[in-house]
């Protein structure tokens, strides 16, 4: 894991959520639901210091942190591509959708381009099963999308 | 009161925002305030209308006429010529299929004709951001009647009569789990609401919650009154931000009406409830595993008992129930337990929603008595499959359902038939199949989904499940042997029968009746090499006919790797070893020259 230097501001703002939370041990998953929607992600030194700050050990964070798929350790691309492998979708053909953005972007499900505009993600259902196969790229939803789209798809975001 | 002459009801779930109805209410309103109507018609965002398929849906109330397929552009002529004039918008009728007729009443669509609505009585009609429709609509009536006229223990009775069991999948009976968390004695009960959805292709729960959010809280208010709790916790997966935001508006108006907090309708009675996020795991639908969770630690079940009744939420006797299973309790107080239990099978009462997906017709979310016939879903409410192909097998109760084929489309269905039928009724995920489906590379598709959401608390569940999804793999290479053929089966069978939870005893389900349903598939997938359905790509390959081949290179251009190669009209070559197997040549060819070997 690549060690993330935190700046005064941000100890200071994860305490701060810590301590709205009364700093209490049973509130770990409310912490870091805050904590990763302030800083886009959890890395270790994050984790280390609620650890600290909720008294419990850094395993023990890093094992809820692991546990929930929500929770993550590295940094999302600026435009989070999100395709959806629900049931629904996938016996609509999502597969092939995903291997096309991955083979435009060359890159791999959970990482992000070297420019840091993409990173590709699956989720299960998100409820427009209607409109399958879904991708989402931010929070916009595409529906319907054939392989043919995904380059027109990735296109509207490239400037 | 404000007073309407016209409601447009404009659909806002999950699917029909993602095709822009937001911006269809928007258009509407502008329109309206053009014509001065602003304060005539109301244009109201509501929760899902079930009608997935033939969205974004507006209805126009009293008229009773829904529209389908609307987009932004139609809001001008729907006022202009609807509202102004009463003609009704022709092109945006919704055009039964089977008799090629327009069908301005939605009701009278083969979609929703054999529909009873319970659960979702209120979706699709009321604002969900507004506790008045909720009770113009005898919202918290129920709650009044329970807290004014009967006792705690009339209150299970009737829930207990009626025959209400856990929409959440298990199909344990509500009554009977109130009973229980009511004969505990402790200090502090609570009443927990599960709604951390998890089966990839249900989306019942989230419609209900952003449809009807009072319609749960009611319940949940009902359930600590008849069990002694005055404390309510909703375990809301992070996933859902719509839901959770309408929760919270619906928990504050209910808290300012007094519905919520203490003394409600000054009978002495307090009930408060906050909201839990889950984040992300599927075995948190397991009670023990969602308590866990509430209490900030990773999401792993304990063995039962003591069961959740006894020892819950921080030790204490806890009632957790799902959100479908509390929609249909103000229901069923208020019109009476021999109502509901009039309605469904003798084994299984009352209505299930259930989500309809994948190679059908109509894409949605309906809601039907137990007892119907997975054909009369499939045929009727569903409009058939897709394209015209052929019914292979339909999908219930998700990871942990199994699939079921042609020979169980009359089964009547409920919890037991489906059970008997190697299935499950689970949380309602029906996904229909057809011959493009690959029956070896489904039951590959769910051990890959409990493979990443096992816990890992136990062996069977954690190494098991690992296990079988290699073998599946392995045949969908095209190098499984028939021995593996009875491995799987063994070893499914390990694991249903020791794995500490539901997830665990549940997850083999998808390759059992796989194996007993679709056998010949597997044999040809491990003897011929052959996948039929042409999904797996390790078994096929794509070939141009020298014959047919005209030269046109469409497929030569198209190639995203640029493997195939030919001069101008002659036949062209695919490199097998640069092939991706994406198939875009064989869509572009014009002429039918290339085909799966």
């Amino acid at each position: 894991m690549a060690k993330v230097k935190l700046d005064d501001n941000k100890i200071q703002k994860i305490k701060d959520i810590c301590a709205a939370h009364g700093n209490k041990a049973g509130e770990a998953i409310n912490i870091l639901h805050e904590v990763q929607n302030t800083f886009g992600y959890l890395p270790a030194e994050v984790q280390e210091l609620i650890a600290e700050q909720i008294h419990v050990s850094a395993a023990h964070i890093y094992g809820i942190v692991t546990f929930y798929s929500f929770f993550t350790m590295l940094p999302k691309g600026e435009h989070p591509i999100s395709v959806c492998l629900g049931t629904a979708c996938y016996v609509r053909g999502s597969e092939k959708i995903l291997d096309e953005f991955k083979r435009q972007l060359g890159i791999n499900i959970g990482e992000t381009t070297p420019d840091g505009k993409f990173s590709i993600n699956c989720l299960r259902c998100v409820g427009a099963c209607g409109l399958a196969p879904v991708a989402l790229v931010g929070d916009k939803v595409y529906g319907r999308i054939t392989t043919d789209q995904v380059k027109d798809i990735i296109a509207e975001y490239q400037n | 009161m404000s007073e309407y002459k016209m409601h447009i009801l404009v659909c806002g779930g999950p699917g029909c925002s993602a095709s822009k109805s937001e911006q269809i209410a928007a258009n509407l309103r502008s329109h309206l305030q053009q014509e001065g109507l602003e304060k005539e018609v109301n244009v109201v965002l509501t929760g899902c209308f079930g009608f997935c398929e033939a969205g974004p849906i507006i209805k126009i109330m009293p008229d009773n006429v829904f529209y389908v397929k609307v987009q932004p552009e139609d809001a001008k002529e729907i006022v202009q010529e609807h509202i102004i004039k009463g003609r009704m918008v022709e092109r945006l009728l919704y055009t039964e299929p089977s008799n090629g007729k327009k069908t301005p009443l939605d009701t009278d669509t083969d979609f929703y004709k054999k529909q009873v609505r319970i659960a979702l009585r209120n979706c699709g009609i009321i604002d969900p951001e507004n506790i008045e429709e909720y009770i113009a609509l005898d919202g918290y009536k129920a709650l009044a009647t329970c807290l004014t006229e009967y006792t705690p223990e009339k209150v299970i009775e009737i829930v207990s009569a009626s025959g209400l069991s856990g929409r959440g999948g298990a199909g344990f009976p509500t009554g009977r789990k109130w009973a229980a968390t009511a004969k505990s004695k402790a200090e502090q009960k609570y009443i927990v609401c599960n709604a951390d959805e998890g089966d990839p292709g249900a989306f019942m729960d989230r419609s209900i919650l952003e449809g009807d959010p009072h319609s749960v809280l009611e319940a949940m208010a009902i359930a600590g009154y008849a069990v002694g709790a005055d404390k309510g916790l909703i375990y809301i997966r992070a996933e859902y931000p719509l839901a959770i935001h309408r929760l919270q508006i619906a928990l504050d108006q209910a808290r300012d009406r007094g519905l919520l907090g203490k003394d409600i309708f000054s009978t002495g009675f307090n009930f408060d409830i906050e909201l839990r996020y889950g984040a992300g795991a599927f075995v948190c639908g397991e009670a023990t595993a969602l308590i866990h969770s509430m209490e900030g630690l990773r999401g792993e079940p304990t063995m039962k008992p003591p069961r959740t009744s006894d020892k819950g939420y921080l030790g204490m006797p806890t009632n957790v129930n799902n959100v479908e299973t509390y929609a249909n309790v103000p229901a069923i107080i208020l019109k009476g337990a021999d109502w509901f239990s009039s309605i469904g099978t003798e084994n299984s009462k009352g209505t299930k929603v259930f989500a309809l997906a994948g190679q059908i017709k109509n894409v949605g979310l309906i809601e039907v008595p137990m007892g119907i016939t997975l054909r009369e879903i499939i045929y009727e409410i569903g409009g058939g499959m897709n394209g015209g192909k052929k019914f292979k097998a339909i999908q219930t109760g998700g990871p942990s359902g199994g699939c079921l084929t042609e020979k169980h489309l009359d089964i009547p269905i409920d919890y037991k038939s489906l059970s008997d039928a190697g299935s499950m009724m689970g949380s309602g995920g029906m996904v229909i199949m057809d011959e493009s489906s690959c029956m070896v590379s489904i039951a590959k598709f769910y051990l890959d989904f409990t493979v990443e959401e096992s816990c890992g608390k136990c062996t069977p569940c954690r190494i098991g499940n690992k296990r079988l999804y290699e073998l599946l793999d392995k045949i969908t290479q095209g190098k499984g042997t028939m021995e593996d053929l009875d491995n799987l089966r063994n070893l499914s069978h390990v694991i249903k029968d020791t794995s500490l939870c539901g997830l665990g005893q549940s997850s083999p389900n998808p390759v059992l009746s796989t194996l007993d349903n679709f056998w010949d598939e597997y044999v040809e997938h491990v003897k011929e090499h052959k996948c039929r359905a042409g999904v797996c790509k390790a078994l096929m390959k794509y070939e141009i006919n020298p014959e047919v081949c005209v030269g046109c290179t469409a497929c030569a251009r198209n190639c995203p790797v640029n493997a195939i190669k030919g001069e101008k009209k002659q036949a062209h070559q695919i490199n097998q070893e640069a092939c991706i197997k994406c198939g875009t040549c064989m869509e572009k060819c014009k002429f039918g020259a290339i085909s799966i070997k």
